[in-house]
């Protein structure tokens, strides 16, 4: 079989392509959100006890977060390539708009992570205490904030807001940043995203905490047995919060991308009182209809209900696919003819009757190139399946917390020991071996490391499946972003990224590996 | 002055000395600049050009995006006139 001409087309190849590198660029971000996170509490114990074991500590979790670090960098720039070569169409026409966001992240990033960085890593010396931690909390807050922007430049695409299509250089321009920059669907998508990682990097620092209690590291017993403390209460913290931002996020794609939540939830033909379906057969009454619109009995429309138009809870009718597809064409049409009077130099009332066929339709613009309303219904079974995995780990993951730290409680209380007269009070654990932690728990929070991945990288299908066929939704279809391009040149790409990378994966791991054996050393 | 000499004298070490006293880090340095150098030398240079740039004359980019768009769109249903917003 030859894998250059493999039965895709140049639509399917650049997708996939887009797809494997963000993907793998995602496996960097949350590590490097949440062990930044954990490793900033851990220097400000430094700071404010002045104990160098958590100077230590702080400094073992650097190296590996510097690892992270380092193997991540530059990972998402191959991703503005692939948009100026394999979505040319889609670059020009939103390029100033999604630009934007991505050029605030470029400079901070480089500014503000590549100095503090520094400093986290050759200061420890040269520079105050206090300047050192303000410089680990900034390298966390700069890596935070370039995370913001990015997920603001995707969330223009699930929910474009803040511009005006020009049909004279046929690109959208931005009339409002602030629309763009602090937009709803942004907001929710960003804490979501960022408080998940911090379960990532949680469930990180449990499992190498724990590898070294179950090899009975004795150098790094104390390190361990503390970090899994404060990791732990983080994770906890960190499931709690992403169930609830993940139900404020379900709100917003509710309102703004009902496909998307029908196709989550498999879920055909829409109502009142929904229920939430664990697997198919099985569901949570109601929950569906809460977890959408907040109220037990609110109406969710269903993949049909979207297709035929529907009637929303304040009364404002959503018109049919067909219906947006003839304005869309409509909307196409008109600009063709704008832009053909405009060249032939042609009078202002045909211009202008052109202009206004166009932005009154301009809403449905991208379903002008919908051949068939099948087309506008994303892969049911990845979206369904993806939000069960991911909601399904970050229950285990608010389980998983809770446990460890019942452990770790258990071990502090002091108890009878009947082993000596008179009853003394004193640990139930020795001050060797595992701590309180049993050998099934830790196993576990080993196991969990690839789960938690699992979780983060779901929570990306969902998303950005549950909007297919849109790049930018109701705008563009995947169909017209992509570049005229030959499928086999894509693929060679493709096939040069799974290599390039699953050789980079192995690389970090096996560092990675290595550090962790090495240990406080 | 001095202040300010001072200061440059100290940024100026805290990476001489940092870059010096690497251990790891000189590891994944190399793996940085490996890396760098493969996806701006390599992928940019050969295998991700601009395609607009490549395809559509300087200055009728926008022609060109449009002729692209209208090759992929539906026939239109309404060619002239359309519907409001409301």
């Amino acid at each position: 079989m030859n894998l250059l001409t493999l039965d895709l087309s140049a639509i399917d190849w650049a997708r996939a392509q887009f797809a494997l590198t963000a993907i793998y660029h995602w496996l960097f971000v949350p590590l490097t959100l949440g062990l930044g996170l954990i490793m900033s509490i851990m220097e400000t114990k430094y700071y404010r006890t002045g104990d160098a074991f958590w100077r230590k500590t702080t400094q073992f979790w650097q190296r590996l977060f510097g690892i992270n670090f380092a193997m991540g960098i530059a990972t998402g720039i191959i991703l503005e390539f692939e948009f100026g070569t394999n979505w040319s169409n889609y670059s020009w026409f939103v390029g100033d708009i999604f630009g934007a966001p991505l050029a605030i992240e470029g400079i901070v990033a480089f500014f503000m992570e590549s100095t503090f960085v520094a400093v986290m890593y050759f200061g420890w010396e040269k520079v105050s205490r206090s300047f050192h931690l303000a410089s680990t909390w900034l390298t966390w807050l700069g890596a935070t904030i370039s995370a913001w922007w990015i997920l603001v430049a995707n969330s223009w695409m699930q929910y474009p807001v803040g511009c005006e299509f020009n049909p004279d250089t046929m690109r959208n321009e931005m009339t409002s940043f602030a629309d763009v920059a602090l937009s709803p669907f942004a907001i929710d998508k960003f804490c979501h995203t960022a408080i998940s990682s911090w379960i990532v990097g949680a469930v990180f620092v449990v499992a190498v905490s724990g590898w070294y209690l179950l090899k009975r590291r004795e150098a790094e017993r104390e390190m361990a047995l503390k970090s899994i403390r404060i990791a732990a209460i983080v994770g906890l913290i960190a499931s709690v919060l992403a169930g609830a931002t993940g139900h404020k996020s379900a709100q917003t794609v509710a309102a703004v991308q009902p496909m998307k939540l029908a196709a989550m939830e498999a879920l055909y033909d829409g109502g009142t009182a929904q229920g939430l379906k664990i697997v198919e057969g099985i569901e949570v009454p109601y929950a569906l209809s809460f977890m959408a619109t907040n109220d037990f009995n609110g109406f969710v429309p269903g993949i049909n209900d979207i297709l035929k138009g529907y009637t929303r809870a304040d009364g404002t009718v959503e018109p049919s696919a067909q219906e947006k597809m003839e304005r869309g064409r409509a909307a196409l049409a008109s600009l063709a003819a704008y832009r053909k009077a405009k060249a032939e130099g042609a009078d202002d009332t045909t211009v202008n009757c052109q202009l206004s066929i166009i932005n009154s339709n301009m809403p449905y613009f991208g379903y002008g190139f919908i051949k068939d309303e099948a087309e506008l219904v994303p892969p049911v079974a990845v979206n369904f399946w993806a939000f069960r995995v991911m909601v399904g780990f970050g229950g285990l993951f608010i389980l998983f917390f809770a446990v460890i730290l019942f452990f770790d409680w258990r071990k502090k209380r002091p108890t009878p020991n009947p082993s000596r007269e008179g009853g003394e009070l004193l640990p139930i654990t020795g001050e060797v071996g595992r701590g309180a932690f049993p050998a099934w728990l830790l196993w576990l929070s080993i196991a969990l490391v690839p789960c938690a991945y699992i979780c983060s990288e779901s929570g990306w299908l969902v998303a950005e499946f549950g909007r297919q066929p849109w790049t930018i939704q109701d705008m563009l279809p995947v169909g017209a972003s992509v570049s005229d391009i030959g499928s086999s040149a894509v693929a060679t790409t493709f096939w040069l990224f799974l290599a390039l990378f699953t050789t980079m994966l192995a690389v970090e791991i096996n560092i990675m590996l290595k550090q962790i054996k090495r240990g406080t050393e | 002055m001095t202040t300010h000499e001072s200061f440059w004298h100290k940024a100026f070490h805290l990476y001489y000395d940092g870059f010096r006293n690497m251990t790891l880090g000189r590891t994944l340095w190399l793996i940085i600049a490996i890396k760098l150098f493969v996806i701006f030398l390599v992928l940019k240079l050969f295998f991700f050009p601009d395609f607009i740039s490549q395809h559509a004359e300087k200055g009728h980019e926008s022609d060109f995006v449009a002729g692209e768009l209208e090759q992929r769109m539906e026939p239109p249903v309404v060619p002239q006139g359309g519907q409001s917003e409301d």
